[in-house]
Parts: structure tokens; C-alpha cells; sequence
């Protein structure tokens, strides 16, 4: 074996310069996925059957910008019921207690099992059981007390609950039990403890699927067009039907979701840097928000994806 | 004037099935430093946990400066604490850990605040001058605003030793304080333990350094499979031990 100890004066070599790998795989599929993606713009934009000065006239219709209002409304008001209902949830499925581990599972096991657009016409449907709802004399109309609005926002908050346990019962867990211990071994409550160590770090891990989660809801907000909510997409249907532009009114809504995906995407990947602090390299090596648009713009639930980061 | 900082008396622990402390009988002193030794599974860490409640025993007496731990005792009756008390409890003894437990989220300084604000209710400003000295003391004021993944093992550890210090414990507990570190920076934290132990602190210590038992410790017990197996000054029982299972263990962790 010859070694030789690194001497002061060695001179250092210049740069390697080598001939790149040829990559003709990738130009080919560039161009082909140009070519097809160009035909499909050309062939909607060239399509005579598209009113297109409808769709700009209808942008800013006012009765569309109220549905997208109202949709921005459900899911702001359905996504903190559900975020602290779930925290709720997350803790008693976490518990000692036998009774509420079990009566979160069982929930868990109703809200995730049945489609939530079941549950929007379900909650739409309650008076026809429950005429009346109310305690002993104090009681209401039930469909004066749960309109369209109300169905759709208990029915989306309340499913959103269940899969909002499950990501912070998962951001809980993957707090290491040394952290517990050592909160424990200062003198600190449960309570505190969970306040103070746990919950800060588990956010790290809670934070990213919890905004995916935010703009699924976005999307299923639509779903509450069936019972009639008023929402972007009720909007844009209704105007559609009856002035015959059902396409047009839909490219419009298209138009406002997508602006909407892109702004909470873009603000998701700011809260995920501020959540990010002590760890390793002090801001997140996850995907920016580009990709995670993309992510973002495919379609299902991309909870996993955020949990597995 | 020497007085009994914890009494052990038959303590027995078990997980499941397996006993892992079989009758523990022992007595630290006010001041002393009193060394555990013994091979992994021995128990020795198990019994350290239960000192301050991190585990509960299962049967005998464990107490700290004459209170009992975990548990009240009205008439012959055994009554559990509850969590509140057992806080109470943990504030005043000191524990750091093998893997630091450091909280991430938190600079040094903030880690050693912690427990002075949120559990004795300090003022912020009076944690934070305390926190400083302590830093300071282990060598570390001018990493005091860094996060525990920015310093290296040797440097957490000793932002751990603070943080236990912070909550001035009449006793400390150290968990093997220097397994997770690299080789070179075992002495660091070990002369910080030795400064400690020279100013009258209470420490008991589970280690595998030898040499830190030899110089520092009061008194060496050495435990195997859930007992004590031989105890005294160190110089008898690391330089003449009288039981095989020492003789075997000591010949392995010399060597």
C-alpha cells in the first residue's frame, strides 16, 4: 500500500471538462409532449363552440364571485372545525381511557367510511327524520335551523375532523418519547408538556398534509352543489343552464379554483419554512411550491404525501 | 453532617413477565457520588428511571430525602400521586439522558429556561441571567442562542446538564451520560460531572467509564440480572473485586 501525506505545495488540478451524456430519449418525448399538449391549447382555443367572450364577461360576474365567496367561506369555517375537532379526536384516541379511545375509532370509522358527498345530503336530509330539533321545550324547525349552507358546512367539518385526527394523532406519535421524559424529568405536567414540547414539534409534521388538506376541502367544497349552496360551482352551474353556456360557466369556475390552489399552495409552503425551525438544516429540504402545486392540482387525497416527507 | 438523600428498599420492577429489578437495597448519602455499573439489561438504567417516577416500582420502598416516591403513605394504606404531585416531585431531582433529549424546537438558552419559567413560574428575564450563568459554566455562553441540531454531542450534553441545574435539584441522576458521544468528546461532558461533583452535588451515575468511577465516585455498585451483585469504595470493588460476575465484567470493560 503506498499513502501519501497531502504536501502544502501540490498544485491543484484544473477542472475536469468531459463531453456531456447524449440525452435523445429526452428531446424526443420533449418534443412529442409539445407537440400534443400545442394541439389540445390550439383546439380549444380555436373551437367556435366556446362563447369565449362569455367566459371573460362572466369572470367577475357578481353573483360568481359571491359563490366563490361562500366557497372560501366553507372551507375557512369547515377546515377550523375540523382542525380543532380533530385535535379533539387525535387526544382521546391517544388516551388512557378505554371509552374514548374507542368512541374516537368508532367515529373515525363512521366519517371515513361513508362518501362525504352522502354525508352533505344526509345532513340536507335530516328534517324528514328529525322534524324538530332541539332540548326538552327549547326546540327548532330543523330546516330552518340547518340550511343549505349549514348542511354542507357540518357535513364537510365533520368529516374533516376524522381525517384530521388521524394527521395529528401522526404528528403526536412521531414526537420521540425522550422528549416526554425529559419534560417529565423537569417538573413539567402532562398538559404542559403537551402544550409546550410535543405539540411545537409534532406541527412540523402536521403542518404539511394539514395544507393539502386545506386545498382538497377547496375542492369538495363543489361537491355541495348538489344540495344547492351556493357556492362557486352552484354559481357557475346555475348561470350555465340558463343561458345555455354550461361550458363556458364551467371554465369560469375552473378559472377561480385554480387561482385559488395556487395562492394557499404558495402560502402552505411559507407556514411549512416557519414550522421548520432547530431542525437539522433549519428550513425544510421538501419539495417548494412548484411542485407541490402539482402535486397539488392531481387528482384524490395527497395526505400520504405529506405525511411521508 | 451526612444525611440519606435515597433509600432504597427491596425495590422490585417488572415489565410484563420479566423482573427486571429483583430487590434493590441501597442508600445514597447527602453529597456522595455513588457510581452504578454493570452490563446492558442489568437493570442499573431501569432503576435510575424509577428514582424519579419515570417508572414505577412495583414493590418495596424508594424515597427521596425521606419522602416517598410516586406514592403517599397514610397509616398502612399506599396511595398513588397524582400527576401534579409527582411533578412536584421530579423538580427537584435532575436527570440528563444518554441520547440528551435536548428540545429541538428550542435554542440552548431556551432549553435551560424552560423548566424555571414554565414549572416555578420565574420571570423570564430572572431564567434567562440564571441560564446564562449555567451556560457558562459549562462552557457554552456563546452557543447560547444555537438549536441543539447546530452543536455537537459533547456540547448537548452539557446544555442538558444546565437545563437539570436550572431547577437547582438537590439530586442528580445521570442515564450514561457519555454512550452517545463520539470518543473524543467524552471528557467534556465527564469534567463537567467531576466540577459538579467537587462542588457537593448528589449524583448518581450509570456509566461504563471506569476511569470517571475511579476518581470521582464515592461509591461503585456494580448490578447483574436485576441485583446488586457487589458494592464499596471504588478501589475495592474496581481494583479487587470479590464476585466472579464483577471480576468478568470489569475484565471485559478494561480491556
Amino acid at each position: 500500500m503506498t499513502v501519501t501525506a497531502q504536501s502544502p505545495e501540490r498544485v491543484r488540478p484544473a477542472p475536469i471538462k468531459a463531453i456531456p451524456v447524449r440525452r435523445t430519449g429526452q428531446w424526443i418525448s420533449a418534443v412529442i409532449v409539445a407537440a400534443l399538449v400545442a394541439s389540445l391549447v390550439w383546439s380549444f382555443a380555436s373551437n367556435d363552440s366556446i362563447q369565449w367572450p362569455v367566459v371573460g364577461e362572466f369572470l367577475f360576474n357578481s353573483n360568481i364571485l359571491r359563490g366563490g365567496i361562500t366557497t372560501i367561506q366553507l372551507t375557512v369555517l369547515s377546515m377550523v372545525l375540523g382542525v380543532v375537532l380533530g385535535v379533539v379526536l387525535a387526544v382521546m384516541r391517544l388516551s388512557h381511557n378505554p371509552v374514548l379511545r374507542m368512541a374516537s375509532g368508532a367515529y373515525l370509522w363512521l366519517f371515513r367510511g361513508t362518501p362525504v358527498l352522502v354525508q352533505i345530503v344526509l345532513w340536507f336530509n335530516l328534517g324528514l327524520i328529525f322534524p324538530r330539533l332541539g332540548f326538552g321545550p327549547v326546540s327548532a324547525d330543523t330546516n330552518t335551523l340547518i340550511s343549505a349552507f349549514g348542511a354542507a358546512l357540518l357535513a364537510l367539518s365533520l368529516n374533516e375532523a376524522a381525517y384530521m385526527a388521524e394527521i395529528v394523532r401522526g404528528g403526536i406519535l412521531s414526537v420521540d418519547k425522550g422528549q416526554t421524559e425529559a419534560a417529565h424529568a423537569l417538573g413539567l405536567t402532562g398538559a404542559r408538556t403537551m402544550r409546550r414540547i410535543v405539540l411545537p414539534q409534532a406541527m412540523r409534521v402536521i403542518v404539511p398534509p394539514t395544507g393539502n388538506e386545506v386545498v382538497t376541502m377547496l375542492k369538495t367544497t363543489s361537491l355541495v352543489a348538489v344540495i344547492g349552496a351556493q357556492d362557486l360551482f352552484t354559481e357557475a352551474q346555475l348561470y350555465g343552464s340558463k343561458n345555455f353556456t354550461t361550458f363556458e360557466m364551467l371554465l369560469v369556475a375552473c378559472f377561480w379554483y385554480l387561482v385559488l390552489t395556487s395562492v394557499l399552495t404558495f402560502a402552505q409552503s411559507r407556514l411549512e419554512h416557519r414550522f421548520a425551525r432547530g431542525t437539522a438544516q433549519g428550513g425544510p429540504a421538501g419539495p417548494g411550491w412548484a411542485s407541490r402545486l402539482s402535486a397539488n392540482l392531481r387528482p384524490g387525497r395527497s395526505t400520504t404525501e405529506g405525511a411521508n416527507r | 453532617m451526612t444525611t440519606t438523600m435515597v433509600r432504597a428498599e427491596n425495590v422490585h420492577k417488572s415489565f410484563g413477565h420479566v423482573e427486571v429489578l429483583k430487590g434493590i437495597d441501597l442508600e445514597v448519602t447527602n453529597g456522595e457520588v455513588f457510581c452504578l455499573l454493570g452490563p446492558s439489561g442489568s437493570g442499573k438504567s431501569t432503576f435510575l428511571r424509577c428514582i424519579n417516577h419515570l417508572e414505577r416500582i412495583d414493590g418495596g420502598r424508594l424515597s427521596v430525602d425521606g419522602k416517598l416516591i410516586g406514592y403517599r403513605e397514610e397509616g398502612d394504606k399506599l396511595y398513588e400521586m397524582r400527576e401534579r404531585e409527582v411533578a412536584a416531585q421530579r423538580r427537584d431531582i435532575g436527570m440528563v439522558f444518554q441520547r440528551f433529549n435536548l428540545f429541538p424546537h428550542m435554542t440552548a438558552l431556551e432549553n435551560v429556561m424552560e423548566a424555571p419559567v414554565q414549572v416555578r413560574g420565574e420571570s423570564k428575564a430572572a431564567a434567562r441571567k440564571q441560564a446564562l450563568q449555567l451556560l457558562d459554566r459549562v462552557g457554552l455562553a456563546e452557543r447560547a442562542g444555537n438549536y441543539p441540531a447546530e452543536l455537537s454531542g459533547g456540547q448537548q450534553q452539557r446544555v442538558a446538564i444546565a437545563r437539570a441545574l436550572a431547577m437547582k435539584p438537590k439530586l442528580m441522576l445521570f442515564d450514561e451520560p457519555t454512550s452517545a458521544l463520539d470518543p473524543e468528546l467524552v471528557g467534556e461532558v465527564l469534567d463537567v460531572m467531576k466540577d459538579l461533583a467537587r462542588e457537593g452535588m448528589t449524583m448518581i451515575v450509570v456509566t461504563h467509564e471506569i476511569g470517571f468511577a475511579r476518581e470521582v465516585g464515592d461509591t461503585v455498585v456494580f448490578m447483574d440480572g436485576g441485583v446488586i451483585v457487589e458494592a464499596g469504595k471504588p478501589a475495592d470493588v474496581l481494583g479487587n473485586p470479590q464476585h466472579v460476575r464483577t471480576k468478568a465484567f470489569l475484565s471485559k470493560v478494561l480491556s
